[in-house]
């Protein structure tokens, strides 16, 4: 969504200059996006279409929960606990009203998917986004600066490396649970999540960009800016920084993934969001005490929703890696 | 070669210039395996000055410290000992503030086309980022103007701003670096092997645009290259290196007709015989030793048909004979046989 | 018959874009014993006529008409695995980055036993004493040691010297040598080009030398082949090739070479630059950049004529030969 705002708007920009200054208008952003290799090997590739496609819906149906879920899930006063336990609308059991069926309050199964979903991409980009500033931010300043500082942050970065991420995330979450109060904790417990997923999980874009500044940082049109006398600071940010970002846009596809994953394997262990606003991995806690009851959709609808969205993320995340490396072309 | 006769004050003064790198292997690595600090010493207490409006040319093969000259001029690296003088003022080792001024009359053009110009800025933007970090011009309309001028002066046109570098052969690449090191209106360019990575018949547009921009603009060059031709054509005077330090430096056509040197004269033999006179050439001998260790007194003699026990123990001074600086004791004690001139001005 | 003989080659490379043709009828030939330039700027064409030659075109490069012919037997349309022995064999390769042409976990004496007992049916220690008076023979100090060393222990141009020894290991008959000297500093380069001039004296191989540096082919060459996108302007004696130039762009190629010892003002410039591949002109393909272009220069593609004792692809001797 955001990025096709994004093109939209520096399409618009480029036409109205275009427009003003040369006669002879070069081709606008969207031409060049439609002509270029990433569309191009897009377009060869229907497994790639096929995950776009499910990412897309899920974004949709995510962002538009509100609008498009049969029901809500929060709302207790349309709740009715004699919709409980109702099976999938086509098994004999089932009510056509609960397409996937409800859960043990009642709730629409699909309904509160749909609502999930909103709760684990928020908190999947919005932890992706922590780690990127934190990760691309250290690589850059580590790289560029070299020395003492860059052995001082690779050496923290490989300490944590040799944590599991989920290990890492867990201690970050209950380091700042037992810092905070209780009564915080509910509200808080969304910004508790990100910062521990976020957290456990820059190290990656750091090495990545690190090892790409340490390239960069040598060229000559970087010689060229310190020449100019530039600042160190500027020539960081105007300079490098926009020739390290393609492979941290690859990493940050992949590790929305994992932190999608994350998020609900901390909230599957009870760590992470309340049941009143379950995300995909709460609905699947919540399920899991009655899988064995027979109540199998209660669970398994949420956790295939999750497989699914995972691994179109994933499949868009391979796909940009190998249209992105020269070398595969 | 009827150019402006350069002005007799030297612009550029380098006195006892050296520098050292450490090329050691990790402080944990030299703990754990006992290995020594490595120190490289890639220009090693070297004298020359640069007249106003000359092209002064630094030739030497890969290695040899002349890179490391020209991004010592420039302010790349610091000197690790010495003084580089521009108009009387010692500037090496000024910090990134104090240097602002100078930076402005001192500019570099540099090797690599592909390289040296950010893929992922439009041409008018590369070529106005010194314009605005010197506040050259004020208000866009002045900047595009001044940009659109640039362009010109190097041969593209107004249009070629929009574009980015990657749509631009090498030829052009390399004017688009030249316009942004005139951008600021420099006196001084520092031009590090500019055409060899270009075709010749590139490499010949980009040498007549050099010099016709020294003719109007009153430029000074220090030109480092690795080819004689190149050398040859632009050059006023030279400085030939090797190993870090001179061993030759004065008018390029006294050295060229007649070198002293014995590795000048070896270097001046490789030239392809383009002509093809079918004239005999001496073998070359050797390769250039790694310069960590380099060899005892004068750092040619392992590969020097002359060398004798002085010039293994005891490194030459540059001595002054006719016009030219020569380091080398053979040519002191006359025990150099002379050979042949190799470019008579046929 | 001559040794090799390239008959309207053409070697294509597909895109979505469309199809490129980046080798456009090139017709040439090298007898047994002769050094042949290929000479021209990069872009020309130059070593993609020698890997289709030696049969290494990547994909999505392909030869797409045209004969090779090796001793009068086609090789363009051979298998894999019965070109591979021909390479190597037959025909051996030099290229312009020795580090990269030698396998960097083996030592350079395995490297030279292997492709010896890969074409000739010798004992180990055979192998090993043919190996060593390679390295004898391609001026390798101590040979007998350093036979032994793995090559990131040795210099660029010894490197260089090792590749040589490699390629003439299975003493072909044809060397494909492609910018053999341009990644080695001035004084080294004479050194191998002296070296490769020695080398075929004594063993009669015939040498196809892919260069953008005419000053190497001065120095070398029998005879100079000169591309242009992708074709032959002019091929013939590399001395009237160099000192009377037919071809215009020839003539402006060489004018563009600053000589030492020659008083020169400003060097003479071709205007402009190749063609890239997808913008290559109609006629002549030199005609945008050509002073001496007339109508016929920019409708019609000339092909090579004779004159002389080579061949000049240009109007301009069309011309001449009718009016004198």
């Amino acid at each position: 969504m955001w990025l096709i705002r994004a093109c939209a708007s520096i399409q618009a920009r480029h036409m109205g200059m275009a427009d003003m200054k040369s006669p002879a208008p070069a081709p606008s952003t969207l031409q060049r996006m439609r002509d270029s290799d990433i569309w191009y090997s897009f377009k060869q590739s229907p497994i790639t279409i096929a995950a776009a496609v499910v990412t897309v819906t899920f974004f949709l149906c995510a962002l538009l929960a509100p609008w498009l879920a049969p029901h809500d899930p929060f709302d207790l006063v349309s709740m009715d606990i004699m919709d409980s336990f109702l099976a999938p609308a086509w098994s004999i059991d089932g009510d056509p009203r609960f397409l996937l069926g409800t859960d043990d309050q009642g709730r629409d199964v699909l309904s509160a998917i749909m609502h999930g979903s909103r709760v684990s991409l928020f908190i999947g980009f919005a932890s992706v986004l922590l780690a990127l500033l934190l990760g691309v931010g250290l690589g850059l300043w580590s790289g560029f600066v070299g020395g003492r500082l860059d052995a001082f942050i690779m050496r923290v970065a490989e300490i944590q490396l040799s944590f599991p991420t989920i290990l890492i995330a867990l201690l970050v979450n209950g380091v700042l649970r037992g810092a905070l109060q209780i009564e915080q904790q509910v509200h808080l417990a969304y910004v508790v999540l990100i910062l521990s997923i976020g957290i456990s999980g820059w190290v990656q874009y750091a090495r990545t960009v690190r090892g790409s500044t340490m390239v960069e940082r040598n060229k000559e049109y970087v010689q060229a800016a310190r020449v100019i006398g530039i600042h160190p600071w500027l020539i960081m940010l105007r300079h490098i920084l926009p020739n390290v970002t393609g492979p941290v846009l690859v990493i940050a596809t992949i590790h929305l993934a994992v932190a999608i994953i994350s998020e609900a394997t901390l909230s599957f262990l009870g760590v992470g969001v309340p049941p009143t606003e379950p995300s995909l991995g709460t609905l699947i806690r919540i399920g899991n005490d009655f899988l064995f009851s027979g109540e199998w959709w209660i669970t398994i609808f949420p956790g295939a929703a999750l497989a699914i969205l995972v691994l179109a993320v994933n499949l868009l995340g391979d796909w940009l890696r190998d249209a992105l490396n020269p070398k595969l072309r | 070669m009827a150019k402006q006769s350069p002005t007799a004050d030297p612009i550029l003064q380098v006195q006892n210039l050296s520098r050292v790198f450490d090329v050691s292997p990790p402080w944990l690595n030299r703990v754990i395996e006992g290995q020594p600090r490595q120190l490289l010493k890639a220009v090693d207490g070297i004298d020359f000055s640069v007249k106003s409006g000359e092209t002064f040319s630094l030739v030497g093969e890969s290695g040899c410290g002349k890179s490391t000259v020209a991004r010592l001029v420039v302010g790349l690296y610091g000197p690790s000992t010495g003084q580089i003088i521009f108009e009387g003022d010692d500037i090496g080792g000024l910090s990134r503030r104090e240097m602002a001024p100078i930076r402005r009359r001192i500019q570099m053009i540099f090797q690599d086309p592909y390289a040296s110009l950010n893929p992922r800025w439009r041409v008018k933007d590369i070529i106005a980022e010194p314009i605005r970090a010197f506040h050259l011009a004020h208000g866009g309309a002045a900047i595009t103007a001044r940009v659109t001028e640039l362009l010109e002066q190097v041969k593209l046109t107004a249009d070629d701003g929009q574009k980015y570098p990657h749509e631009f052969s090498g030829g052009q690449r390399q004017r688009i670096s030249i316009a942004r090191a005139l951008a600021s209106e420099p006196d001084f360019l520092v031009c590090d092997e500019p055409t060899s990575a270009l075709d010749v018949s590139v490499q010949a547009q980009i040498l007549n645009l050099m010099k016709n921009l020294q003719r109007e603009l009153g430029l000074t060059y220090l030109f480092i290259s690795h080819n004689l031709a190149v050398v040859y054509y632009i050059s006023d005077r030279l400085a030939v290196m090797y190993l870090g330090r001179l061993v030759e430096v004065g008018p390029a056509r006294d050295i060229f007709k007649n070198p002293q040197h014995p590795y000048t004269r070896m270097l001046l033999d490789t030239i392809p015989d383009l002509e093809m006179s079918g004239r005999e050439r001496l073998p070359v001998a050797g390769e250039v030793p790694n310069p960590i260790n380099p060899p005892s007194g004068c750092s040619f003699h392992p590969r020097c048909p002359f060398a004798n026990a002085r010039c293994r123990s005891e490194a030459p001074q540059p001595r002054m004979v006719g016009s030219t600086a020569i380091a080398c004791h053979g040519v002191e004690e006359n025990r150099i046989i002379e050979a042949a001139p190799v470019a008579n001005g046929r | 018959m001559a040794l090799l003989e390239v008959d309207q080659l053409r070697v294509e490379f597909l895109t979505r874009n469309g199809t490129l043709t980046a080798v456009d009828d090139v017709s040439l030939k090298i007898e047994e014993g002769e050094v042949l330039g290929v000479v021209g700027e990069s872009g020309a064409g130059k070593s993609m006529t020698g890997n289709a030659i030696i049969g290494l075109l990547e994909p999505p490069g392909r030869i797409a008409g045209g004969e090779i012919r090796l001793d009068g037997q086609r090789i363009d349309n051979l298998p894999y695995e019965k070109m591979r022995k021909i390479r190597g064999a037959e025909i051996g390769a030099i290229f312009q980055d020795p580090l990269t042409s030698l396998n960097p976990l083996y030592s350079v004496g395995q490297q030279l036993v292997e492709t010896i007992r890969t074409h000739s049916d010798v004992g180990l220690a055979a192998a090993r004493s043919r190996a060593l008076e390679l390295l004898n023979e391609v001026g390798i100090p101590a040979a007998s040691q350093r036979i032994d060393h793995f090559p990131h222990q040795f210099s660029g141009g010894m490197r260089q010297r090792v590749v040589i020894a490699l390629a003439l290991s299975a003493n072909p008959r044809l060397i494909i040598a492609d910018e053999p000297t341009t990644a080695l500093d001035v004084s080294i380069q004479a050194q191998i080009i002296a070296l490769l001039k020695r080398l075929c004296r004594d063993h009669g191989t015939a040498v196809m030398l892919v260069t953008h540096d005419m000053g190497v082919i001065a120095e070398t060459a029998d005879r100079v082949a000169v591309m242009y996108a992708g074709r032959i302007a002019e091929i013939g004696p590399v001395a009237d090739v160099i000192k009377h130039a037919k071809h215009p762009y020839t003539d402006g190629l060489m004018g563009s070479i600053p000589v030492v010892g020659q008083q020169t003002e400003r060097l003479a410039q071709i205007e402009g630059a190749m063609p890239r591949l997808t913008a290559i002109p109609d006629g002549c393909a030199f005609n945008p950049r050509c002073p001496k272009a007339f109508d016929k220069c920019r409708q019609t593609r000339p092909d090579p004529i004779a004159s002389g004792a080579g061949e000049v692809a240009c109007w301009l001797i069309e011309q001449e030969a009718h009016h004198g």
